[in-house]
């Protein structure tokens, strides 16, 4: 008995195996993906489908007050359904699936989007309100290649450091809060830090500024040896991290909490802490930042509703309200005129060029260096993620 | 067994502890759903009954609510049929492949979710071409939750034993009118436990769910998910926690009743 | 699992139904007859499923881990290698990252087979009928509340300041421990459900019996009871094992900086859309699954189920 049956499922995993061979060579095909911008539009297709961060793509369903889809809707006949994501690793399978016509993309995932041809390059002239789009998000590494224009800016935020004055009566001016071992040791476990390989920027950043000798120019842009120092400088602080935050709820709770008491964040996690002792400041260094892009897939099946979609989210109205809730800077001057708070704009510093500057903001990293060197490869993201995950070990 | 006095005491201490260790974090849930703190910390510092109101207006969270009913019914459904046939044919014959057949059932719950969900994720994608939706979340709850009315069914099946149907045989009875009148009866609240638990298991599921489930198809977990990390929602999720166990206090009890009746009827 | 009926201890009956007597109509006589025919027309529909849904796709799981994605157009290059496994053994990440994420899972397993036997004795055997169905439903109902909400409410439980520290229990605070409570928490019901059901189909008479004869509790137990409940035991465990084991979600709330399995696999499936590795990666939990499945069913446990 036992030998036939062992005979009986070595052939039927055979079987299998040769079916599925056969199966996968002749599956997934390259259909119909259009990477050229459009002329001009034409007619609205009645609905469009949206790839987003919770938060962006309110209908009022969550709470009926935050509603600027329904507008939308109203105006250009256009049926949104749209899906959020958690992370841009999640958004890039998803976004492959061609399912969405519009993907709101972070700069660690445009890149990637527009090498395996997902996106489709942007007429801007078709999206009236981008002219008002502040000029320094304009046309940049992390929404165009080769001078071809793949997304338009949404809004952006820095990734600021967050600190408990009860731990640093003094506030901290430099990243080697969370890099240095002696200033490390005193808060060990209470140190955090963002949950994903680009975090790897943040500490090539602080190499950038502090160790002159590894020439590094952009902290996207590092070829092997230079990731490893990156590597090893997190994997001392590894020594010293509670936890790693990736949802803003998270580390809400734990600075409030005491779980955590120095490490990078979003201007909007510190807004909604309680805790008065917890504050948050721009390190001479200046930091990494995101800007997210609206793109346009190259397997959209409603193009047009895709470009009023938009079209209207860079409009004033409409990226006041989205950007004021998700809590980060609009993307003109006069959607901050437009915004409920008359200092929101202040707050997370918008169309402030001295402090953008000190900003670098999230893109992708490729094998091509996007510093302009050619003389070594670069690392790119796959190599980031496996560095990530021997640094959280 | 006779046991003493002391043992007794000590099982039903025992027993009543861990259940009230059980209850302690939903009593938490219960009390951040009236926590004013957004970020839900330990102690409150007041009672507020705006998440209760926000959740009463959200309709995202009835939709989720609705789309995960049908997952879970149409599921289990599914799990039922599929699951009934396998124990009848496991249980009542003898096969080549018997085992592994046997195997293959326990392999989907037995497996990671995170495996099960790579793998139907390419599997629906790659090699099958389709887009992810609705009912590719109905597919693959329903392929792991097959295991658990197996279970229920085959062990009834496995104590039932065969006579009666063979006397309903005997007397003329065809296979069928022998199924539909001899050993469906039998089997109903084996396959009321085990449509119950494949329910709940469906119903809960967030890992698999997430790889296969398609554009716009929420489901209350993913829901649930997608809100906790949004500003301002995470204490409505608790508000929607709290309905939900007090809502399944009925079914559950319903079942239960059910089934004891049953037993009493026999 | 759950079948909450009284055993009427009839022994196992073997199959094989006999051919004989009259019968109905020609297509049931048809049935009668060809016992290979009921035997395909029972089959066919669960078997083509599980075929066609899981198992081609475990497969192309396997095959997928054999492939590698090529690094500039981030396609799948479908040219043979081994270079996703050469990975796995050459960094001791990976070598870690599987333990813990396996001792974890044991501990879970441990624990709540542990909790779960003593509740689900006192359920089937001492509780009267009335309290027994309470008690099922006690033990049902946490069942419904969403398992992100008892993870989070884990996360309030032990924060700093926390429930736990509050009550001066003390908080181990966010780490592997807490992932173990947590894990074993929620996992506590499908491990207490089997181990109830296959207590409840023991029967009385046979304890009195046994005790009747003079055994001493403890006997009883370890004889009579113990060998009867290896079934309920060997299904719970594998439910809180395997559940454990796949969970990337429960460590992210409260597993502080820690890593499982599971989060590798996730961020590679997502991450430079590195699918071939992630597939590599779950190969681990699937080969510690099918050896502990293949160890378990020597013992005759998994057909008993």
């Amino acid at each position: 008995m036992k030998s036939t049956l062992r005979r009986g499922r070595v052939a039927a995993a055979c079987l299998t195996l040769l079916s599925v061979s056969v199966l996968s060579a002749c599956g997934s095909s390259d259909s119909d993906k259009k990477t050229e911008a459009v002329e001009k539009l034409g007619k609205t297709e009645g609905q469009v489908s949206i790839l987003a961060w919770p938060g962006y793509v309110e209908d009022g369903s969550n709470d009926p007050k935050v509603d600027w889809v329904s507008a939308f809707e109203k105006e250009t006949g256009c049926q949104v359904t749209s899906k959020v994501y958690g992370t841009s690793d999640e958004a890039l399978n998803l976004a492959k699936s061609g399912e969405y016509d519009v993907i709101a993309a972070s700069g660690d995932l445009s890149l990637r989007l527009i090498a395996s041809d997902e996106a489709q390059q942007i007429n801007t002239d078709l999206v009236p309100n981008y002219k008002n789009v502040y000029d320094f998000l304009k046309d940049t590494e992390w929404n165009s290649v080769d001078g071809k224009n793949y997304g338009v800016p949404h809004g952006y935020g820095a990734n600021l450091l967050m600190f408990n004055k009860k731990d640093f009566p003094e506030a901290p001016t430099s990243w080697g809060a969370v890099f240095e071992k002696d200033q490390l040791a005193k808060n060990k476990g209470k140190v955090t830090a963002y949950d994903s390989p680009i975090y790897i920027a943040d500490a090539a950043l602080y190499l950038m500024k502090t160790q002159p000798d590894l020439k590094i120019t952009n902290p996207y842009a590092l070829d092997a040896d230079q990731l490893a120092a990156a590597t090893a400088l997190l994997k001392e602080q590894r020594k010293y991290v509670g936890e790693y935050w990736s949802d803003y709820l998270k580390e809400v709770q734990a600075f409030e909490t005491g779980n955590s008491v120095v490490g990078t964040t979003w201007q909007v996690i510190k807004n909604s802490i309680e805790n008065k002792d917890v504050d948050v400041t721009l390190p001479t260094e200046g930091a990494t930042a995101w800007n997210d892009t609206w793109m346009l897939s190259s397997q959209a099946k409603n193009p047009n509703c895709a470009y009023k979609w938009m079209d209207y989210i860079l409009s004033p109205e409409a990226n006041a309200q989205a950007t004021e809730y998700f809590g980060e800077a609009p993307n003109s001057p006069q959607a901050c005129e437009k915004t409920t708070d008359p200092q929101h704009c202040a707050t997370f510093h918008a169309g402030d060029e001295d402090y953008a500057k000190q900003l670098w903001f999230w893109r992708t990293p490729i094998k091509k260096c996007l510093d302009g060197r050619t003389d070594v490869e670069c690392t790119d993201y796959a190599q980031w993620t496996q560095a990530w995950t021997e640094i959280k070990g | 067994m006779t046991l003493s006095r002391t043992t007794r005491r000590l099982l039903a201490g025992l027993t009543f502890g861990v259940l009230a260790l059980i209850y302690l974090p939903l009593l938490v849930v219960v009390v951040n759903s009236v926590n004013p703190s957004q970020s839900m910390t330990w102690p409150p510092d007041g009672v507020t009954f705006e998440w209760w109101r926000r959740a009463a207006h959200s309709a995202g969270a009835r939709d989720a609510l609705v789309t995960s009913l049908q997952v879970a019914v149409i599921a289990t459904a599914l799990a039922l049929v599929l699951g009934t046939l396998l124990a009848l044919a496991l249980q009542r014959y003898s096969f080549f492949g018997k085992h592994s057949v046997n195997l293959l059932v326990i392999l989907p719950i037995a497996l990671p979710g995170v495996v099960t969900g790579i793998a139907l994720n390419n599997g629906f994608k790659g090699i099958l071409g389709i887009d992810l939706s609705l009912w590719t979340i109905v597919v693959a709850h329903a392929t792991f939750c097959i295991v658990t009315v197996f279970n229920n069914v085959q062990a009834r099946l496995r104590r039932m034993g065969t006579s009666l149907e063979e006397a309903s045989a005997d007397l003329g009875a065809g296979v069928l009118t022998t199924f539909r009148l001899v050993t469906l009866p039998q089997l109903r609240s084996a396959l009321l436990a085990g449509g119950m638990l494949a329910f709940a298991l469906s119903f809960d599921e967030i890992i698999v769910t997430t790889f296969t489930a398609g554009n716009g198809a929420t489901t209350l977990p993913i829901w649930i998910l997608n809100n906790m990390f949004r500003p301002n929602q995470a204490p409505v999720v608790n508000v929607v926690a709290v309905v939900l166990i007090v809502f399944s206090i009925i079914p559950v009890w319903l079942a239960q009743r059910l089934s004891s009746d049953v037993e009493a009827a026999r | 699992m759950a079948t909450t009926d009284v055993a009427d201890a009839r022994p196992d009956q073997a199959p094989a139904p006999a051919l004989r007597g009259p019968v109905a109509r020609p297509g049931s006589r048809l049935l009668h007859r060809w016992v290979w025919l009921r035997l395909s027309l029972l089959l066919s529909a669960p078997l083509a499923w599980m075929l066609l849904v899981y198992v081609v796709a475990l497969a192309a799981l396997l095959v997928t881990s054999l492939w590698s994605v090529d690094s500039l157009s981030s396609e799948i290059d479908r040219t043979w290698t081994l270079d996703n496994f050469r990975t796995l053994l050459d960094n001791e990440v990976y070598r870690k990252v599987a333990l813990r994420t396996v001792g974890v899972a044991a501990a879970v397993t441990v624990i709540d087979v542990a909790i779960a036997l003593p509740i689900a004795f006192y359920m089937a055997k001492v509780a009267s009928p009335r309290v027994r169905r309470m008690l099922v439903v006690a033990v049902l109902t946490p069942l419904w509340a969403s398992y992100l909400v008892k993870v989070f409410a884990w996360r309030v439980v032990l924060s700093e300041g926390g429930l736990a520290e509050w009550s001066h229990l003390g908080s181990p605070g966010y780490g592997l421990t807490a992932v173990v409570i947590a894990q074993s928490y929620i996992w506590l019901p499908y491990v207490i459900l089997p181990i109830f059901a296959a207590l409840e189909r023991v029967p009385d008479s046979l304890l009195e019996a046994a005790g009747d004869l003079g055994a001493p509790s403890r006997m009883v137990v370890r004889t009579v009871v113990l060998p009867l409940l290896v079934p309920g035991i060997v299904a719970g465990a594998i439910f809180s094992f395997s559940l454990t084991m796949g969970d990337y979600i429960t460590v992210n709330i409260v597993g502080g900086a820690s890593q499982m399995l599971g989060n590798l696999i996730f961020i590679n499936a997502g991450a430079a859309n590195n699918l071939p590795l992630a597939a590599a990666i779950a190969m681990i939990p699937i080969v510690v699954m099918l050896v502990l499945l293949t160890a378990i069913r020597r013992t005759g446990a998994l057909e008993n189920m």
